[in-house]
């Protein structure tokens, strides 16, 4: 069974290329727009990892990422947080708030790529 | 049925209820809860001005002279606009000197002189008596006439009777007995007599009820209203002659209210009220207005009962004097008869009372103390003084009301007692240049002041006490025709060839000039001396001074030997707490084998003040302390001192005031600094962040596009077009991002000209309609016939048009969206309103969606192209052209964005927003 990733941005666009990369590196993507949206889906589908955004409407990215470490429940998901707010004490911040990776937009594919299969590589 | 038991009974009933205010006001003011430190308290008591002259008079003045009651009451109210200043500034010398009476205050002022004192006393005195001895006649003959009710008898001459068949005596050996209940409790005159003080406000309310009750009783049970009794007395042909009979000139108008205004501050009974027993210099701005009041509302029924009275007793056998109290009678109204005479009895009560405390206070300090201080010069002092100053006050007490009866029995209805009212406001006018002088001028001496009411008064006695004598027939009337052994120049009422003025008039216009011009040649002759000089500066000076100037005098004296003097005339306990007091206020404790310094000198003086008045205390704290006397070079020079350390340190205290001021405002311009930091600091994050969402989809799909040849055609062209669209927003972020920083640093280029907002509309609606095509929706616009021409920038309103437009259709459901855009005129302005059926925008989102990079909710779902500034350059355009943007969103009812602007070619946008600082503005327009 192939690996879950949800992406979770508000940025369609985004979404758009980051599921197109994703599904073509043979992952199982789904996609949600905001906050909300996308702690339900972990709590409902339990993906294996959660490419995060931060600046998003309803909840922002540090309070799912918060909410999804408060839950032992979820202990296995893994969070790499992807955003365009570039500055070192955002990054320690969503860090410190359990997150496993912190890419910066605009990113490079073939990282974002190679971040994402290192992160899932050890339960493989 | 009335009858004289009944009468006495009540009349002690009512004694005894004033008694007992006066008591238990008092024992709260012991117990430190004041009922009188009220300021409504306080303009009650002034109306103490209004005594049974007042309360019978008036009516009498209104039947002879029409409305010439008037002026006494007019002249005091437009003189309470002065109290503000005059008041106030009285007030303050008295509380900082423990003045206790007008005497005092005019000797204090000049160099502490005994013999100005003395003198003031006796024109007092002089003055004032006979006006008691109005107030025993008045209650004497309300008396009696009650007496015969329900038959309407007018007293008899009180001559005819044996003295003690007299009313009027046991009336004034009772008021006697009264005042030295209620003024004689402290010693210290200066402390305040708040029983007294409780009783006389109280007093004041019971006139005035009693008076209006009779004149409501009149005007509207007698009769049916004011217009009534106005159209009778008309027929009765009684208006035409009090109108045309009125003696009352121009001038006279004029002297009755000079006189009044004068009197309602410089009686003694008034001051007494006004400034000694004041307890808050705060209550002065409710007297201004509330004493008025007070007059107009006691004046209200004065004309009425007058008409009424003279209605009723047409055969002019009953004296308008007492239809206050005859036509209650005459109508049968016991009752209402009774009250009208308690109404009269507490005007006439209050006036002595308080007057003959402020005489006996004079009396005491500035006769008798100066006489006994003479005395005691050459024999031993008695060792506590305390029981015979209030021997002394209780004595004068009795004195001054025997002398009033005196003056009543041999004057009885004589002209000399009826028109003593105004006799007695002459009298005490020749107070007003020592006094009101005094407070404003320093060069006034002591000789000056002497003079200048010793020539006042004379004149005072010589045209109007006299000329009273000669008309009660107690003086040849030749004296008054044509003067002293025949010298027609010297003729009492026609002084110098003066003729064609009334008494009142004339007297006031001889005596003020002889007072005043004396007050001044004399004052001018001798520069003031060192004590005069230094006593001018503290009343001249009082506003600035916050405590008296000290330190004018030099020599040697000992706290013990101040403390034991005190005590002879206040008692041991009293003087203790008050030094006791006095040090620790002073923050020193002190120690009784150092000598007194000036300061304490000065404090055991005014100490004593309080009891026995400013002279004495100078004397008699002469006597224990060896002064070195200070030479006037030396005063003035202290005096300089002072007035330059003050203007030193109020020097000092600007410019700290100043630096603190700077300080302030720098610490606010740099938090100001510190704001704008934050928000260019979290503007430039919002760009930033904003730029970088367009990129990483351009990035992303152009490495999948190059790294990956296989990717299908359709892939392809929607991966190009997303680039291309992102590159598109790129592109507007960029350019919205400086239009918006040209705007808000005063730089945006306007080209201002005439716009028709109408056709601005169509314009807009044109450029969008492919957008509401493509999404199905209907567009509906309302725009009345007319002129819609505003000042402004065509570009720049289309670019807040087509925003609004675009806004509104990227919310509008897809095939069923419907916006409506509406114009309207005000008066001064027109609006534009958008409307769309969207989801709308709830509350909490409808200010920040105008904030730069704050979307609603699900803006970038709807629309990704949306940059966040739209609306906040809309915002700015139009508020740049004095309008205003704003959005309304009635639940469920989609949003309303609305814009209104001014009218017309009204030249002022630039003007507005400052192009002052706007330096690359350019207006083409």
């Amino acid at each position: 069974m192939s690996q879950h990733i949800l992406i979770v941005d508000d940025e369609k666009n985004i979404a758009i290329s980051v599921d197109y990369l994703l599904r073509r590196e043979g992952y199982e993507v789904s996609v949600a727009h905001d906050g909300e949206e996308g702690l339900r889906r972990i709590r409902d589908d339990r993906p294996d990892l959660v490419l995060l955004d931060i600046m998003m409407p309803k909840l922002n990215g540090f309070e799912v990422c918060e909410a999804v470490r408060q839950d032992p429940e979820l202990a296995g998901v893994r969070i790499v947080m992807l955003t365009a707010k570039g500055r070192d004490a955002e990054k320690e911040k969503g860090l410190a708030l359990g997150a496993d990776a912190y890419i910066t937009k605009p990113f490079a594919t073939r990282e974002l790529v190679s971040q994402v299969k290192a992160l899932l590589q050890p339960t493989t | 049925m009335l009858g004289g038991p009944l009468i006495v009974v009540t009349s002690f009933l009512y004694l005894g209820l004033l008694f007992a205010i006066a008591y238990w006001a008092d024992r709260r003011a012991d117990q430190g809860r004041s009922v009188i430190a009220h300021p409504t308290v306080y303009a009650l008591s002034l109306a103490v001005y209004c005594t049974a002259w007042t309360y019978y008079g008036s009516v009498g003045r209104a039947v002879q002279s029409g409305i010439g009651f008037l002026p006494i009451y007019l002249g005091p109210t437009l003189g309470a606009a002065l109290w503000v200043f005059l008041l106030l500034k009285m007030i303050r010398v008295s509380k900082s000197q423990r003045i206790t009476s007008i005497a005092d205050f005019i000797s204090s002022r000049h160099g502490k002189s005994h013999l100005l004192g003395g003198l003031v006393t006796v024109i007092a005195v002089v003055g004032v008596v006979p006006y008691i001895a109005l107030q025993l006649k008045a209650v004497s003959n309300s008396f009696t006439i009650l007496m015969h009710y329900p038959d309407i008898t007018m007293p008899g001459s009180a001559t005819a009777l044996p003295i003690w068949q007299d009313t009027a005596l046991y009336v004034a050996l009772l008021l006697a007995l009264f005042t030295i209940l209620f003024g004689t409790r402290h010693l210290d005159a200066s402390e305040r007599h708040e029983g007294l003080v409780a009783a006389i406000a109280f007093e004041s309310i019971v006139k005035l009820v009693a008076l209006t009750a009779v004149g409501l009783f009149v005007t509207f049970g007698l009769y049916g209203g004011f217009a009534d009794i106005m159209q009778q007395a008309q027929e009765a042909g009684l208006l035409q002659s009090m109108m045309n009979a009125t003696s009352v000139s121009d001038q006279n108008w004029f002297t009755f209210s000079f006189l009044a205004a004068m009197a309602v501050i410089l009686l003694p009974r008034q001051f007494q009220v006004a400034v000694v027993e004041n307890s808050s210099e705060r209550h002065i701005s409710r007297a201004v207005w509330l004493f008025p009041l007070y007059l107009l509302l006691i004046n209200i029924f004065v004309l009425p009962i007058a008409l009424a009275g003279q209605l009723a007793f047409p055969d002019g056998r009953v004296d308008a004097d007492t239809f206050v109290l005859t036509l209650p009678i005459a109508h049968g109204q016991e009752w209402l008869a009774m009250f009208s005479y308690l109404g009269g009895l507490s005007a006439a009560t209050g006036m002595v009372i308080v007057e003959t405390i402020a005489l006996s206070t004079m009396v005491c300090n500035d006769l008798v103390m100066p006489v006994l201080l003479r005395h005691w010069r050459t024999r031993s002092v008695p060792a506590d003084l305390t029981a015979v100053l209030l021997r002394v006050r209780r004595g004068a007490i009795f004195g001054i009301l025997l002398l009033g009866y005196t003056y009543f029995h041999v004057a009885g209805e004589a002209y000399a007692l009826v028109s003593i009212g105004l006799i007695s406001f002459a009298a005490v006018a020749q107070f007003a240049p020592t006094m009101i002088g005094g407070l404003y001028w320093r060069g006034g001496t002591e000789a000056g002041a002497l003079a200048g009411l010793g020539a006042g008064f004379t004149i005072w006695l010589y045209t109007l006490l006299l000329p009273s004598f000669a008309k009660s027939g107690w003086l040849p009337m030749t004296f008054l025709d044509s003067g002293p052994f025949g010298i027609n120049l010297l003729a009492p009422q026609a002084l110098f060839g003066l003729q064609g003025m009334n008494e009142i008039s004339h007297t006031l216009f001889w005596s003020l000039t002889a007072n005043i011009g004396a007050y001044l040649t004399v004052s001018l002759l001798r520069p003031p001396n060192a004590e005069e000089t230094a006593q001018a500066s503290l009343f001249v000076d009082a506003m600035k001074y916050d405590r008296p100037a000290i330190g004018l005098w030099r020599g040697n004296a000992e706290v013990t030997e101040l403390k034991r003097l005190a005590s002879r005339f206040l008692g041991r306990d009293k003087v203790d707490t008050a030094f006791a007091e006095f040090s620790r206020n002073r923050g020193t404790g002190y120690n009784p084998a150092q000598p007194a310094d000036a300061e304490t000198v000065h404090f055991a003086e005014t100490l004593l003040t309080g009891a026995i008045g400013s002279a004495s205390a100078r004397v008699m704290v002469a006597s224990v302390a060896q002064e070195e006397p200070l030479g006037l070079e030396e005063v003035m020079g202290i005096l300089d001192e002072a007035s330059r350390i003050r203007a030193y340190s109020k020097e000092l205290e600007q410019k700290s005031r100043e630096l603190e001021a700077a300080t302030a405002e720098l610490r606010e311009a740099n938090t100001r600094l510190q704001e704008l930091d934050q928000l260019k600091d979290d503007f430039m994050s919002s760009v930033t962040h904003e730029l970088r969402t367009p990129l990483t989809s351009i990035r992303a799909f152009s490495e999948m596009l190059l790294d990956d040849p296989r990717i299908k055609l359709d892939d392809r062209k929607r991966f190009l077009g997303i680039i291309v669209g992102e590159t598109e927003r790129l592109t507007r972020l960029v350019n919205q991002v400086l239009d918006l920083a040209r705007i808000e640093s005063g730089r945006g280029e306007w080209t201002t000209g005439e716009v028709d907002l109408a056709q601005l509309i169509r314009q807009s609606i044109e450029t969008t309609g492919q957008l509401f095509r493509d999404k199905g929706t209907e567009v509906e616009t309302r725009i009345p016939e007319g002129d819609f021409r505003v000042w402004a920038d065509r570009d720049r309103l289309l670019q807040v048009m087509l925003n609004l437009l675009s806004n509104a259709v990227k919310f509008v459901p897809a095939g069923s969206g419907r916006i409506i855009i509406t114009l309207s005129g005000g008066d001064e302005d027109y609006q534009v309103s958008v409307a769309d059926n969207g989801p709308g925008i709830s509350a909490g989102q409808q200010e920040q969606i105008f904030e730069k990079f704050q979307r609603g909710d699900g803006d970038n779902l709807a629309n990704p192209m949306g940059t966040g500034l739209g609306l906040p350059i809309s915002r700015q355009i139009i508020e740049h052209f004095g309008g205003h943007l704003w959005v309304e969103s009635p639940p469920g009812k989609g949003a309303i964005f609305s814009f209104r602007m001014p009218k017309g070619s009204a030249k002022l946008p630039a003007s507005e927003t400052g192009s002052s600082d706007e330096p690359a503005y350019i207006d083409r327009g």
